[in-house]
């Protein structure tokens, strides 16, 4: 039993379908149950007030977000080397979830960010560095919708993913030195894992699981689609084929 | 290869305002800041430096979609990748051309439209310094961005969309550089971390760009 039976698309459906179901429940259990005990049953910050509960939303995304990029990156390798043709779809797959992700880390700090820092943006690297990562995705989405051979884009968009990720660490690091060197960001920068509270703690544990788990259902259902798509296309030009035959 | 370099800086030069257009374009951006943030000379030289580097990226950015395309279109492209000379070589040095018809006339400018923007003295040294070492890294990230979209109609905006976020790095010490030294501060920092993508961006990106223009001619 190795990983690469689930090459075989037949088999990857197979098995996605029957543990599909099971994952759904408790990835909206844990993420219910981590929101309803987060916002209701911890309590407020002494200095943050209740606002401070927007972490429940916003760490688990920005983790997934980070991790939705690190998951294409290997699916790309995968592609690029092995050529199994799942794998480049689940990559295709999982960046659309990757950039709502991003996109709601980014939101969810901003209507955090007002209250606390009052500002609704501020350069700050990480701040930064999260745009710049929303712009990888978006950048990679548009050239896998602009390419009709999906050969042809799996290869290029894995080129990408792969060159994309050394220049996103780049900039990861580029990011940190610019803001060093326009103000410093200490006021900003609340390291909020050290902060963090044991009460406080365990519906973050909830909820970043539950994201974890959302993700890898979204991930394995849109691949599934992808692959009927795929499958389909082949029957009509098939029967295109007959026909004209 | 030099033969290959020749020909297309012949085609650059003659095919007519290929070459200036980059320039112009430069020109033309550095123009329209006063207008649009106010003619204020303390606001503008305290800015000049990260205008001067943006609106090089962006000139240098408008000119990438010719690049490739052309000698895509006349076929040109697919007796390249069967020549005895490897396909990394052949875009390496198109993206030297690239440089020398387009970089180098921006990193030349420069100094002039600094002027213009009422750029502090010993900034000068340092805008010309950090684009003549930084420039390069632009044509050859661009040369991967033009071979990643090649074959694609509606190229060009999708072109920058793919390859501004590569530029970030690169356009953030670049500007670190001029600022700093605009404002008599240390540059060694930048400017090495600068000089690091650029020789970086030279060793390993053709080979990338290769690879993704190899799909592209299958």
């Amino acid at each position: 039993m190795s990983i690469w039976e689930y090459a075989n698309p037949k088999k990857f459906l197979a098995t996605s379908e029957r543990v599909l179901p099971t994952l759904w429940v408790l990835s909206g259990a844990l993420i219910v149950g981590g929101l309803i005990w987060g916002f209701f049953f911890t309590p407020d910050d002494y200095r943050q007030g209740s606002t401070v509960k927007i972490i429940y939303l916003h760490v688990p995304a920005a983790l997934m977000a980070i991790n939705a990029w690190f998951m294409m990156l290997v699916a790309s390798l995968i592609w690029v080397i092995r050529r199994h043709h799942v794998s480049a779809l689940a990559a295709k797959a999982a960046a659309p979830v990757g950039v709502v992700m991003t996109l709601i880390a980014l939101v969810t700090g901003a209507i955090w960010g007002q209250p606390m820092w009052g500002t609704w943006w501020a350069w700050d690297p990480r701040l930064t560095s999260f745009l710049v990562l929303f712009l990888f995705y978006l950048g990679y989405i548009a050239l896998w919708e602009a390419i009709d051979n999906p050969d042809t884009a799996a290869d290029l968009t894995s080129i990408l993913c792969l060159v994309g990720s050394v220049f996103a660490v780049l900039s990861r690091y580029a990011v940190n030195f610019w803001n060093q060197g326009l103000h410093q960001g200490a006021s900003l920068s609340l390291d909020k894992e050290e902060n963090v509270a044991d009460i406080f703690a365990f519906p973050l544990y909830a909820c970043m699981a539950g994201f974890g788990l959302l993700f890898l259902v979204l991930v394995l259902y849109r691949t599934g689609t992808e692959i009927r798509v795929r499958r389909m296309a082949a029957l009509i030009q098939r029967e295109r084929m007959a026909a004209d035959a | 290869m030099s033969a290959l370099l020749i020909r297309d800086l012949q085609l650059a030069f003659r095919a007519g305002g290929g070459f200036g257009l980059g320039l112009a374009f430069f020109l033309i951006v550095t123009v329209m800041v006063p207008f649009s943030v106010g003619p204020n000379s303390a606001t503008l030289s305290v800015i000049a430096p990260g205008v001067l580097w943006l609106g090089a990226l962006l000139a240098c950015l408008l000119s990438l979609d010719r690049l490739l395309a052309l000698d895509w279109e006349d076929g040109t492209l697919d007796l390249l990748a069967t020549a005895p000379l490897p396909l990394e070589g052949v875009l390496s040095i198109k993206s030297l051309a690239h440089w020398l018809t387009t970089g180098l006339p921006l990193v030349l400018a420069a100094p002039l439209l600094g002027v213009l923007l009422n750029l502090p003295t010993q900034g000068f040294l340092w805008i010309t310094l950090s684009l003549l070492i930084g420039t390069p890294a632009l044509s050859v990230i661009g040369t991967f961005g033009a071979a990643l979209t090649v074959g694609l109609k509606r190229g060009g905006l999708l072109l920058s969309l793919l390859v501004m976020p590569l530029y970030v790095p690169t356009l953030i010490f670049g500007a670190e550089v001029a600022r700093r030294g605009a404002e008599g501060m240390a540059v060694e920092t930048p400017l090495l971390m600068l000089a690091g993508i650029t020789l970086g961006t030279i060793a390993l990106l053709p080979f990338a760009s290769a690879a993704v223009l190899r799909v592209n001619l299958r």
